[in-house]
C-alpha cells in the first residue's frame, strides 16, 4: 500500500502538469487550475496518509521500481526510500505547493502565461518530490537538477523583463558551481563504494572514512570528509549559503507565488534535507560538520543584517529566508538534524505565509514593491495584516508560535554543542535573533502602520483565492509545533532515517511536551532578545521615526558595505567572472581559432592545395613527357620483377 | 657465325632507337608512329631469334600476328593523324599539349 500510494503521490502532479501544458491553451483557465490543483491535492492527501501510516507502523520502505541501466557490476535504479524524513518532507512540499496553486489562481489571474505557470509549478512539485523520495544518489541528482531547471524557468517567467532574465541566469550559474561540487562528491562515493544506493553507501561509510585521498605532496584527506564537503558544496548552492547566496535575493524577480514555493519553502531547503539524509556520513567527519556549522552561522548572521537596509518588500523576506536557512544549516552542523528539519518545516509554513502576504500587498497596491511608498495598510487589508503579523511573530520566535519552538530548540542545540566553531556560531545566532526581530518588524511597521500614502487610498483586500491560502497557512504557522515538537525534536520520530545523537546529548535535557519546553524557554535569553528587537523596531519606525531621519547613514562605510551586499556581487563580477571570461577568451583564440580552425580544419585544406600546386607542374600536356613516364615506369617495374625473381631463385 | 646474342643485340639497339625517337622527337607525330613500329619490330626480332634457337615455330607464328595487328594499328594511327591535321593544321608534337588544362 505504501508503495502504490507513494507512486501515485509522485506522479499525480506530473500528470496535472502535462495536462495543463498541452491542453491548457485550448481548454481554458478553469481546466488548467482544476487539473493541476487536483493533481497536487491527490499528492497532498496521499502524503498525509503515508506520513501517518509510516509513523504509526514505523516502517521504512526502500524499494527499487525500475532498473535504468546495468554497466558491468554497477546498476542504476530508480526507487523510493519512504521513511519519516521523506514523509514529513512530502507533506510540507505538497501542502505549500497546494496553497501556492490556489493562491496563483488569484495572483496570476490576468497573466497571459497562466497555463504555462501552472504547468511549471506542478512540474516543480513533481521534481521536488522525486528529490525527497529518492533512494539513490542518481535520482537525488535528477531531482536536484530538475528543481534547478524549474527554478530557472520560473524566475525568468516574465521573460521579456531584462532583470528577470539576468536573475534566472545568475541563479542557474551559481547553482552550477554547487552542482559541480555535488557531482564530484557523488563521484568520490561511487568510486569507493561502487554503488549509488543510500543504504549500501551508509553501510560502507567506515570504508569511506578509512580511505585516504591524496592530493599534491603531503596533502591527504579522508574520502569521507572530502565527499561530505563536496556534497555540502551542492547544498550551499541550492540552499544559498554564503558565499553562494548571491542568487537568492535576485530570484525575487520571479512572480511572488514562486518566491513562496521555491525560494522560501521547498527548493532552497533541499540542501538542509540533503544534510539530514546524509547524516550517517556527516556524523563521521567532524571537519565537515565544523565547516557546515561555520558556513551556516555566518550566513544566518550576515545575510540577516543585509535585510535591515533593503527597501523592496520581497527582498527583505528573501534575506530573511537566507538567514533562516543559515540557522537550519548551522543546526545540522552541530548534529541536531531533527531540529534543523523541524525548523525547515515550521519555516516552510510561516515563510510561505509571509511571501504570499507580501504578494497580497503587492497585488493590492498594483505591483508596488517599495516599502518606503507603503504604510497604514492595516485597516485596508485586514486579513493580510493579521496573517502577516502571525507570520512575523512566528519568524522572530514569539513564544507559543511554531517558529519559537523550532528556533529556540535550534539555538539551544547550538549552544550546547562543543565542536570547533560552535562558540562563534552561538554568538552569531544569538545576535541573529535580534536582527531577525528588527528587520521583520521594520518591514511590518513600514507596510501596515504609520500614515497612509495618498496614492493608495483606493486599496481593497485581495480576492478569496489569495486570502484563503493565507489563512490556511497561518493555522500551521501558529500551531504546527504544539503536537509535533515532542516526537520530532525530543522523541525518536527521525530515528529510522537520521543518524544523530539522542535528545539528551543534543540539548542536555529531554522534554516530551511543548508546554514544558515553553516554560523552560522563559529562563533563556532568546525570547528577551527577540522582544528587544521588536521594541527597537517599534521605537525607530513608529514612535520616533525622526531618530533615523536626522542622521545620514548613506555615507558611512558600513552602510555602503551593506548596500553593496559585502561586495560579493562585485567580487564575482569583477574578479571571478572577468578572469573566467579572460581564460575563455584565451582558450578560444588559442585552441579554437588557432589550433582547430587555422591549423586542423583550414590548415588541412590549405596544405593539400599547396602540395597539389607544386605537383601539378609535372603535368605538362606534352605527349613525349607522358611517354617517357610510361617507359620509365615500365622499366622500373620490369627491373623490379626481374631482379626480385633472380634473387628468389 | 651469327649467334643468338647478335640478334638480341640488334633487337636491343633497334628498341633503344625507337624509345629515343619517341622521347626526344619534338617535330612530327609521324616520326613517333614510325618509332613505335621500330619497337614492335625489335620485339619481333626477339621472337624470331628465340624461335630459331629453341626450334619452336609458335614464336614465328606470333610474329605474323604482331605484324598484322601493327599494320592495322598504323592504319588507325594515320587516320587519326589526318583528322588531327584537318583540325589543327599542324602535326607538330610540341604544339599538341592540350592534355594540360
Amino acid at each position: 500500500m505504501i508503495f502504490e500510494y507513494s507512486l501515485i503521490a509522485l506522479l499525480s502532479p506530473l500528470v496535472g502538469s502535462i495536462l495543463a501544458a498541452f491542453l491548457g491553451k485550448s481548454l481554458g483557465k478553469t481546466f488548467v487550475n482544476t487539473s493541476t490543483i487536483l493533481g497536487v491535492m491527490i499528492s497532498f492527501v496521499l502524503s498525509c496518509i503515508l506520513a501517518l501510516e509510516i509513523y504509526q507502523t514505523s516502517t521504512v520502505l526502500n524499494q527499487n521500481i525500475y532498473t535504468w541501466l546495468n554497466i558491468g557490476s554497477f546498476s542504476f535504479h530508480i526507487g523510493f526510500l519512504i521513511d519519516n524524513l521523506t514523509a514529513s518532507m512530502m507533506v510540507v512540499v505538497t501542502f505549500v505547493s497546494l496553497m501556492v496553486h490556489i493562491y496563483t489562481i488569484g495572483y496570476m489571474h490576468d497573466d497571459p502565461g497562466y497555463h504555462r505557470f501552472f504547468a511549471y509549478i506542478s512540474l516543480f512539485t513533481f521534481s521536488m518530490l522525486s528529490l525527497v523520495m529518492a533512494n539513490n544518489f542518481l535520482q537525488l541528482f535528477f531531482g536536484w537538477e530538475a528543481v534547478g531547471v524549474m527554478s530557472y524557468l520560473l524566475i525568468g517567467f516574465w521573460y521579456t523583463k531584462e532583470s528577470a532574465i539576468k536573475a534566472n541566469l545568475k541563479a542557474f550559474l551559481v547553482n552550477r558551481v554547487g552542482d559541480l561540487s555535488m557531482i564530484l562528491g557523488i563521484g568520490i562515493i561511487f568510486s569507493i563504494t561502487g554503488s549509488l544506493d543510500y543504504q549500501t553507501t551508509f553501510f560502507e561509510s567506515q570504508n569511506l572514512a578509512q580511505t585516504e585521498l591524496f592530493f599534491i605532496n603531503e596533502w591527504n584527506i579522508s574520502a569521507l570528509t572530502a565527499s561530505c564537503m563536496l556534497l555540502f558544496g551542492g547544498a550551499m548552492g541550492k540552499s544559498a549559503q554564503m558565499p553562494l547566496h548571491v542568487w537568492l535575493p535576485d530570484s525575487m524577480e520571479g512572480p511572488t507565488p514562486i518566491s513562496a514555493l521555491i525560494h522560501a519553502a521547498t527548493m532552497v531547503t533541499a540542501g538542509v534535507f540533503l544534510l539530514a539524509r546524509m547524516s550517517p556520513l556527516f556524523e563521521l567527519s567532524s571537519t565537515a560538520l565544523s565547516f557546515v556549522l561555520i558556513i551556516g552561522a555566518t550566513t544566518a548572521l550576515f545575510t540577516g543584517i543585509l535585510g535591515l537596509i533593503q527597501n523592496d518588500i520581497k527582498r527583505v523576506i528573501a534575506y530573511s529566508t537566507l538567514s533562516q536557512l543559515g540557522y537550519m544549516v548551522a543546526a545540522a552542523g552541530v548534529s541536531a538534524y531533527s531540529v534543523s528539519l523541524f525548523h525547515l518545516m515550521t519555516h516552510a509554513f510561516f515563510k510561505a505565509l509571509l511571501f504570499l502576504a507580501a504578494g497580497s500587498v503587492i497585488v493590492a497596491l498594483h505591483h508596488e514593491q517599495d516599502i518606503r511608498k507603503m504604510g497604514g495598510l492595516k485597516s485596508k487589508l485586514p486579513i493580510t495584516y493579521v496573517t502577516s503579523l502571525i507570520g512575523s511573530l512566528a519568524l522572530i520566535g514569539f513564544p507559543g508560535f511554531s517558529g519559537f519552538f523550532s528556533k529556540d530548540a535550534l539555538i539551544e542545540a547550538i549552544g550546547h554543542a562543543d565542536i570547533f566553531g560552535s562558540g562563534f556560531a552561538y554568538a552569531s545566532v544569538i545576535v541573529g535573533v535580534f536582527i531577525t526581530a528588527l528587520y521583520s518588524f521594520r518591514l511590518f511597521f513600514k507596510v501596515f502602520h504609520g500614515s497612509i500614502n495618498e496614492h493608495h487610498s483606493d486599496v481593497k483586500e485581495s480576492p478569496v483565492s489569495i486570502t484563503l491560502p493565507l489563512i490556511l497557512l497561518a493555522i500551521p504557522s501558529v500551531m504546527v509545533a504544539w503536537p509535533t515538537v515532542g516526537p520530532m525534536v525530543f522523541g525518536s520520530y527521525f530515528a529510522t532515517s537520521i543518524a544523530q545523537p539522542d535528545a539528551y546529548q543534543i540539548f542536555g535535557y529531554e522534554y516530551s511536551t511543548a508546554y514544558g519546553f515553553l516554560v523552560h524557554a522563559f529562563s533563556g535569553p532568546v525570547i528577551y532578545i527577540a522582544m528587544m528587537g521588536v521594541l527597537t523596531a517599534y521605537v525607530l519606525y513608529i514612535q520616533k521615526p525622526n531618530i533615523l531621519k536626522g542622521k545620514s547613514f548613506e555615507s558611512t562605510f558600513i552602510y555602503r558595505l551593506l548596500e553593496n551586499k559585502y561586495y560579493f556581487d562585485d567580487l564575482y563580477e569583477e574578479v571571478i567572472a572577468k578572469q573566467a571570461r579572460n581564460i575563455g577568451q584565451r582558450f578560444w583564440s588559442l585552441g579554437d581559432v588557432k589550433i582547430i580552425d587555422n591549423w586542423i580544419v583550414n590548415g588541412t585544406a590549405y596544405r593539400i592545395g599547396n602540395i597539389a600546386n607544386r605537383i601539378k607542374v609535372i603535368q605538362t600536356g606534352y605527349i613525349y613527357h607522358y611517354a617517357l613516364m610510361m617507359i620509365l615506369g615500365l622499366a622500373i617495374f620490369l627491373g623490379w620483377t626481374i631482379l626480385s625473381a633472380g634473387y628468389a631463385s | 657465325m651469327v649467334t643468338l646474342q647478335s640478334y638480341l643485340t640488334l633487337s636491343a639497339l633497334v628498341f633503344s632507337i625507337g624509345i629515343t625517337g619517341i622521347i626526344i622527337n619534338r617535330k612530327n607525330i609521324i616520326i613517333v608512329m614510325m618509332c613505335t613500329e621500330l619497337l614492335l619490330i625489335s620485339v619481333n626480332f626477339n621472337f624470331i631469334a628465340f624461335s630459331h634457337q629453341l626450334q619452336d615455330l609458335s614464336g614465328q607464328v606470333f610474329v605474323f600476328f604482331i605484324l598484322t595487328v601493327a599494320a592495322a594499328e598504323a592504319a588507325i594511327g594515320l587516320a587519326i593523324l589526318v583528322a588531327l591535321y584537318r583540325n589543327k593544321k599542324s602535326i607538330s608534337v610540341s604544339e599538341l599539349n592540350t592534355l594540360r588544362n
